[in-house]
């Protein structure tokens, strides 16, 4: 029988396997920040171990980092300490760190990918869940926690169970203005935010072949929101095209090598999903969520649900608590839902084509009284990239605010964070409860959806603001 | 890791299903550098309301958590399971969990109970009529009891035996590192390094 891409890449990474134990599966690629590693080094001083592979292993800073003012020192002192004692751990095990102010810092999610570090069938952990970002590249790559970043920094290794594996499948055009963000709201509130569980997800078909870098990305990105543990896309031509030349890409001969092995990462025809989905992509339209997780979430054209029209008990009680918790009414229309922010920037889409996208429908347009837009480039290259195609001046001409990159208010461990009481449009991966900043309201957006909510005010996607549009 | 075989104790009813990682502690809690003390971030914005759970006086003390369904979604954030542990829990039954979270739960002493959602509904209709109950979570033989009620609980293997023996995975890892140093020898040459 036939593998998936997931088991070809799991195959090609056991170290050892026996009856009765968990795979032992080798690390190709360790990412930490500063937030989950300071415990994981101190298991290993208390220990007495080294970093087996510290040449395996890239930090970089970018939860806690301040996305103003950055030349001077961090302004919370345990975010500084935290910072600090990244530095410092990195200097005493050896392993290379991209601080902040160095040209190539940024959301670790972001930095790896631009490096040409992630590469088709490598795996790659680092401790937090978005590392699924990387399947896109057709590596298998997920989230893991801090005694986990402790085990592959003393051993470059993990004990796993192998996981299922899921196939969802979208075929045909995205309609005009539908983006990737969309797309993948769409499958999670199709699936379920358990709807992956112990799964990798396979996505597939013409319409994800038909997507860039970078939007593959921001699908893998939100596997996790669906419960899964990885999401992977076969590489291919987009793929390829995307890493050659990049710094840390096999080049001449290697690159040749490459290749060759890159090519045979696809689901054998006669593999078998432990679980398929099938989802029509013409029938997609821009999405927006209107809940606390997001799975809650409904076409921009729809309104807010009634929470009695579940079925399911779990869900109905999960729905009145959200829509509680959000200040919604059911039946509002989502297009009337005023913000007070928009969050433009995070690992789901703060990459250079999301800056590109928003800017298209800011130009020469402005951000509407009393909203506040932030951009927060997903990396320093990212910003500078815009810098350099003037997009900066585009949001900032509009009234927007140009920040420095990180995580930002994607999770609010750093200044940027949402008031109590405050509404977000957010390009981010998670509208969970005070998510953004206690007692903060976020509504998850494509990067297209945030410039038109940031022009008109209420939640829009950018056909709203054609003249032709019923209002304005 | 402490190792852990039987625990008898009081249960508190956690009555919302998706309880993601980012309830469990908010990412505010997240900037110490120690392991320890994060029992002040449990639930840190659902305590300010008096009626919450964690709030009320005849669950004071319990070691089991019953949640809904989808506990521990979301972030990978051990200081989850750092966060329940300081509190005081030893174990979470629930019908489903997200899965970095369980992982994570293994790696730090805390029992991971999965269960069919009807028998989480049972306990909380007998922990809202008498919260005194004791329950009792059974590794050796994966049951939660109550009364007269004994129900079976997944959990694998492999995890089932780390937590009876309180084993730690960088020993269990190192017996075998000459078959890491030989699959090393035979990566690709031209697979990335960061430095």
């Amino acid at each position: 029988m036939g593998r998936t891409l997931a088991e070809k890449v799991w195959e090609a990474h056991v170290v050892r396997r026996a009856a009765g134990e968990p795979d032992l599966l080798y690390v190709d690629l360790h990412l930490i920040h500063e937030v989950t590693s300071p415990q994981a080094f101190d298991g290993l001083r208390q220990a007495g171990r080294a970093v087996r592979r510290p040449d395996l292993t890239l930090a970089t800073e970018d939860h806690n980092v301040p996305t103003l003012d950055i030349d001077r020192p961090i302004a919370d002192p345990v975010s500084r300490v935290q910072v600090e004692a990244l530095r410092s751990n990195c200097a005493e095990f050896g392993v290379p760190i991209y601080p902040l102010g160095d040209a190539d810092q940024g959301i670790v999610h972001v930095v790896g990918p631009q490096l040409g570090l992630t590469q088709p069938g490598m795996t790659v952990v680092c401790g937090d869940s978005h590392t699924s970002t990387h399947g896109a590249f057709g590596a298998l790559a997920f989230g893991i926690g801090t005694s986990e970043v402790e085990h592959v920094l003393a051993t470059q290794t993990l004990p796993l169970n192998p996981f299922r594996t899921m196939a969802v499948t979208l075929e045909g055009e995205l309609p005009p203005g539908v983006s990737a963000k969309d797309l993948v709201l769409a499958v999670i509130a199709e699936i379920g935010t358990g709807g992956g569980q112990g799964h990798v997800i396979e996505f597939r078909g013409s319409a994800i072949r038909g997507l860039s870098m970078e939007a593959r990305m921001t699908v893998c990105n939100m596997s996790i929101e669906a419960g899964a543990r990885a999401g992977m896309i076969a590489p291919d031509e987009t793929t390829f095209d995307y890493l050659e030349g990049r710094p840390h890409a096999p080049q001449g001969a290697d690159w040749a090598a490459a290749l060759d092995y890159w090519r045979t990462l696809v689901t054998d025809d006669d593999a078998v999903f432990d679980r398929e989905v099938v989802i029509d992509a013409t029938g997609l339209a821009p999405f927006v969520t209107w809940g606390t997780n997001p799975a809650q979430g409904a076409p921009l054209t729809g309104s807010v649900p009634d929470p009695s029209s579940y079925a399911d008990t779990n869900e109905r009680v999960a729905a009145e608590k959200a829509l509680t918790y959000m200040g919604l009414q059911a039946g509002t229309r989502l297009r009337d839902i005023p913000v007070d922010t928009v969050f433009l920037g995070s690992c789901t889409n703060g990459r250079i084509e999301d800056l590109r996208a928003a800017a298209g429908v800011i130009r020469g347009r402005k951000v509407a009284d009393g909203v506040q837009m932030l951009v927060v480039p997903g990396s320093v290259r990212v910003r500078l990239a815009a810098e350099e195609e003037g997009l900066d001046v585009v949001f900032t001409d509009a009234g927007a605010e140009w920040r420095h990159a990180g995580c930002s208010m994607c999770l609010g461990m750093n200044p940027d964070q949402l008031g109590s009481g405050k509404r977000s449009a957010s390009t981010s991966n998670r509208n969970f409860e005070g998510r953004q900043g206690k007692g903060g309201r976020t509504h998850l957006v494509s990067p297209l959806v945030a410039a038109a909510t940031a022009v008109r005010g209420t939640l829009s996607s950018p056909a709203d603001l054609l003249p032709t549009a019923p209002k304005d | 890791m402490d190792s852990f075989t039987t625990l008898t104790g009081q249960a508190m009813p956690l009555q919302r299903s998706d309880v993601d990682t980012d309830q469990i502690i908010p990412a505010v809690y997240l900037k110490r550098v120690t392991r320890s003390g994060f029992e002040d971030g449990l639930f840190a914005a659902w305590r300010t309301d008096p009626a919450f759970v964690l709030n009320q006086p005849q669950f004071a003390g319990a070691t089991i958590l019953v949640a809904g369904p989808d506990f521990g979604t979301g972030s990978s954030r051990e200081h989850a399971v750092w966060a329940l542990r300081d509190y005081g829990f030893r174990a979470v039954i629930a019908a489903r969990f997200g899965d970095i979270f369980r992982g994570n739960a293994g790696k730090g002493g805390l029992v991971t109970a999965q269960v069919d959602q009807s028998v989480v509904r049972q306990l909380w209709a007998v922990l809202e009529s008498d919260p005194a109950v004791p329950v009792t979570v059974d590794l050796q033989t994966r049951t939660v009891s109550w009364l007269d009620v004994t129900e079976p609980f997944e959990l694998d293997d492999y995890t089932r035996w780390r937590l009876l023996e309180g084993l730690d995975d960088v020993d269990l890892t190192l017996r075998h590192e000459e078959s890491v140093s030989q699959f090393e020898a035979n990566r690709p040459g031209w697979l990335p390094a960061t430095a």
